[in-house]
C-alpha cells in the first residue's frame, strides 16, 4: 500500500490542472475553431487573443486596476492590522473579546448583503468608480483576516521579548519597528498573501463598486461574455492571464505557507 | 500568555475599528433601516414594521433557497473534509515533492471567482468542453446547462476542485506539528495505520480541521460568483443558492424591503452557526 501512496496528490494534481489546461488550450485558439471543433490542443495555434488584449486598453486597463485596488487594499490591512493585533496578542482590555469576535462576524458575512448599501454609502461620498473605494470596501473582510492572522503570530513571540527590549531603554516606536517587525516578517509576508489573495479573487463588490474607471479585469471578463457572447478564446486568455499573479505570488511565499497554516489561524 | 490589564490598547484598535465601523455598521444600518420600511423613491419611506421579516420566512421561495444553500454546503463539506484529509496524508513529507505539491494545489484558490465559473463553463460544456464530450463519449447524457442533476454535479465538482486545496494545506500543517516521538511509540505498540490515524494524527489535526469546517461553512453558505457564472442559478431556479436569490430580488427586483429582510436573516443563520464554532475552538484552544 505504502508503494503506492505517492498516487493520491498525483491524481488530485492532475483533475486540479485539467480544467486549467483547458482553458491555456483554448486560449491559444481562434473563436471558431473553439466553437466547430472538439480538440486536445490547438489546431491553428494563435496568439490573436493575448494581442487583442494587450493592445486594447478597456482589457488591459482592468488589469492595471484590479492590480492598483489589490494592493491599496493590502498595504491599507497590513498597516491597520498590526498594531490593532499587537494590542490582541499583548494586553486585556474592555471589551477585548467581543471586539475580537465581531470583527470575525465581518469576515463571515455575505458579500451578497453589503453590495446593495456599499453602493448607495460610495456613491453618496463621492468615491464611487475609484480604486480606494474598492479597496476600503475590501478592508470588510481583509483586515479582521490580517488582525487574526498576525496575532496568531505575535502570541508565538514570547512577552520577554518586549520586556528585555524596554529594560535596554529601546521606546515602544523603536522596538515595535526595529525589533518586532523583523521578528514576525514571516506572519506579515503571510498576512499580505491572503489579503492580496481575497482581494484579487473578490468580484462581487468589485464589480458593484465600479463603473469604468476602477473596472476591474474580472467585472470587463462577465461583460464580453454576457453581451458579445461567444467571444470564447478572448475570455480563455483574460482567464489565463489572471491566474498569473496568483502564481508568482505563490512561488514567492511557498516556502511560508505551510509555516503559515501551521500557526492554525488562516 | 499572561496577559496585562491596559485601557491604552484601545489606541492601537482606533484604526482597525474606524475602518471595519466604517465599512460594516453604516452598510448594515441602511439594510436595517430598508428591512422596516417600504420605499417609494426620493427618500419617501413608509413604516412597515416587521411585514417584510414574514413575508420571506413564510415565502416558499425563501425556504426553496435556504433548502439548497444547505444541501449544497453539507455535501461539499462532506466530500472536501475526508477528500483533503487524505490527500494531506499522503502528500511527501521532504524532498522535492513538497513545494511541487504546495504550489500546484494552492493555484485554485488564486485565480478569481468568476475565472473559476467561466473555467468550469468551457470545460463542462457538452459539445466542445473536455469534462462534457469525455462524459457524452462514453454514453451518460450530460449537459449541465440543461439537467438540474447535471447541473448540480458540476457545481459540485466545482467547488470541490476549487476549495478542496484550503483543507489539504490546513491538514497538512496540522500533520506536520507532530513531533515525530509520537510515531516512535505508535510503532513501539504495535499501533496499525488506522490506530496511528484515529488516536494521534486526528485528534492533533482537531483545531485546524474545526477551522476548515468553519472557513468551508462561511464561504460555501456565502457562494455567489461561481455558480452565478457557471449556471447562473439554473436551469430554473435549480442552483440559485441564497447569495444568487438575493441579489436577483435587490439588484434586479429592486424588491429593496424584503431583499434587505432576507439579508438580515441570512446574515443571522451565518453568525449563529459561526458562534457556535467559534465557541467551540477557544475551548479547544484553552484546553490546548
Amino acid at each position: 500500500m505504502k508503494k503506492y501512496k505517492w498516487l493520491v496528490p498525483t491524481l488530485y494534481i492532475i483533475f486540479l490542472m485539467l480544467p486549467i489546461y483547458w482553458l491555456i488550450n483554448m486560449s491559444f485558439k481562434t473563436t471558431t475553431e473553439i466553437i466547430n471543433t472538439y480538440s486536445l490542443w490547438p489546431q491553428k495555434f494563435t496568439l490573436e487573443n493575448y494581442v487583442k488584449i494587450f493592445t486594447d486598453s478597456t482589457w488591459y486597463m482592468g488589469y492595471v486596476n484590479s492590480i492598483t485596488y489589490t494592493v491599496f487594499n493590502t498595504v491599507i490591512s497590513v498597516a491597520a492590522a498590526l498594531p490593532a493585533a499587537y494590542a490582541f496578542s499583548r494586553y486585556k482590555f474592555l471589551g477585548d473579546k467581543h471586539l475580537f469576535f465581531w470583527l470575525l462576524t465581518n469576515r463571515m458575512a455575505p458579500p451578497a448583503v453589503f453590495a446593495l448599501p456599499f453602493f448607495q454609502f460610495y456613491s453618496s461620498v463621492n468615491l464611487f468608480d475609484t480604486h480606494i473605494a474598492v479597496a476600503l470596501s475590501h478592508c470588510l473582510f481583509n483586515i479582521p483576516l490580517a488582525v487574526w492572522i498576525l496575532e496568531g503570530f505575535m502570541s508565538a513571540v514570547p512577552k520577554e521579548l518586549d520586556e528585555t527590549a524596554y529594560v535596554d531603554g529601546y521606546s515602544f516606536g523603536r522596538f515595535f519597528f526595529k525589533i518586532f517587525v523583523p521578528t514576525i516578517a514571516a506572519g506579515i509576508g503571510i498576512t499580505m498573501f491572503f489579503c492580496f489573495m481575497f482581494s484579487w479573487v473578490e468580484l462581487l463588490l468589485a464589480k458593484t463598486l465600479t463603473a469604468t474607471e476602477a473596472k476591474p479585469i474580472a467585472a470587463t471578463m462577465t461583460r464580453t461574455a454576457s453581451t458579445s457572447g461567444y467571444e470564447l478564446g478572448l475570455l480563455a486568455a483574460a482567464g489565463t492571464l489572471t491566474i498569473i499573479p496568483g502564481a508568482i505570488v505563490i512561488y514567492f511565499v511557498k516556502d511560508y505557507i505551510a509555516k503559515g497554516f501551521a500557526m492554525g489561524r488562516v | 500568555m499572561n496577559k496585562t490589564i491596559n485601557q491604552k490598547a484601545w489606541y492601537f484598535v482606533i484604526p482597525v475599528f474606524v475602518l471595519v465601523a466604517f465599512n460594516a455598521a453604516i452598510p448594515l444600518m441602511t439594510v436595517v433601516n430598508y428591512s422596516f420600511q417600504e420605499t417609494f423613491g426620493n427618500n419617501v419611506f413608509a413604516w412597515e414594521g416587521t411585514r417584510w421579516f414574514k413575508q420571506i420566512l413564510l415565502s416558499e421561495r425563501f425556504h426553496a433557497s435556504l433548502g439548497r444553500q444547505f444541501a449544497f454546503t453539507f455535501i461539499i463539506l462532506l466530500i472536501q473534509i475526508p477528500l483533503g484529509i487524505a490527500i494531506a496524508l499522503t502528500m511527501p513529507k521532504k524532498g522535492w515533492g513538497v513545494p511541487v505539491c504546495l504550489i500546484l494545489m494552492s493555484m485554485p484558490l488564486l485565480i478569481p471567482w468568476n475565472v473559476v465559473g467561466a473555467m468550469w463553463n468551457i470545460f463542462a460544456l457538452p459539445d466542445i468542453g473536455f469534462l462534457g464530450y469525455t462524459l457524452n463519449s462514453v454514453g451518460f447524457d450530460y449537459n449541465f446547462t440543461q439537467q438540474p442533476g447535471d447541473a448540480w454535479f458540476t457545481t459540485i465538482l466545482m467547488d470541490v476542485w476549487h476549495w478542496t486545496s484550503l483543507v489539504v494545506l490546513l491538514s497538512y500543517a496540522g500533520l506536520n506539528s507532530i513531533q515525530p516521538a509520537y510515531y516512535q511509540a505508535a510503532e513501539i505498540d504495535g499501533a496499525s495505520r488506522w490506530a496511528t490515524f484515529r488516536y494521534i494524527e486526528l485528534p492533533k489535526m482537531k483545531k485546524v480541521l474545526t477551522l476548515a469546517i468553519l472557513l468551508r461553512f462561511m464561504d460555501s453558505f456565502m457562494i455567489y460568483t461561481e455558480p452565478f457564472v457557471l449556471t447562473g442559478g439554473g436551469p430554473g431556479n435549480t442552483t440559485a443558492f441564497l447569495s444568487i436569490d438575493l441579489v436577483k430580488m435587490a439588484l434586479g427586483q429592486f424588491d429593496l424591503g424584503p431583499a434587505a429582510a432576507m439579508s438580515l436573516i441570512y446574515f443571522f443563520i451565518v453568525l449563529l452557526v459561526c458562534w457556535v464554532f467559534y465557541n467551540l475552538m477557544m475551548k479547544n484552544e484553552a484546553q490546548s
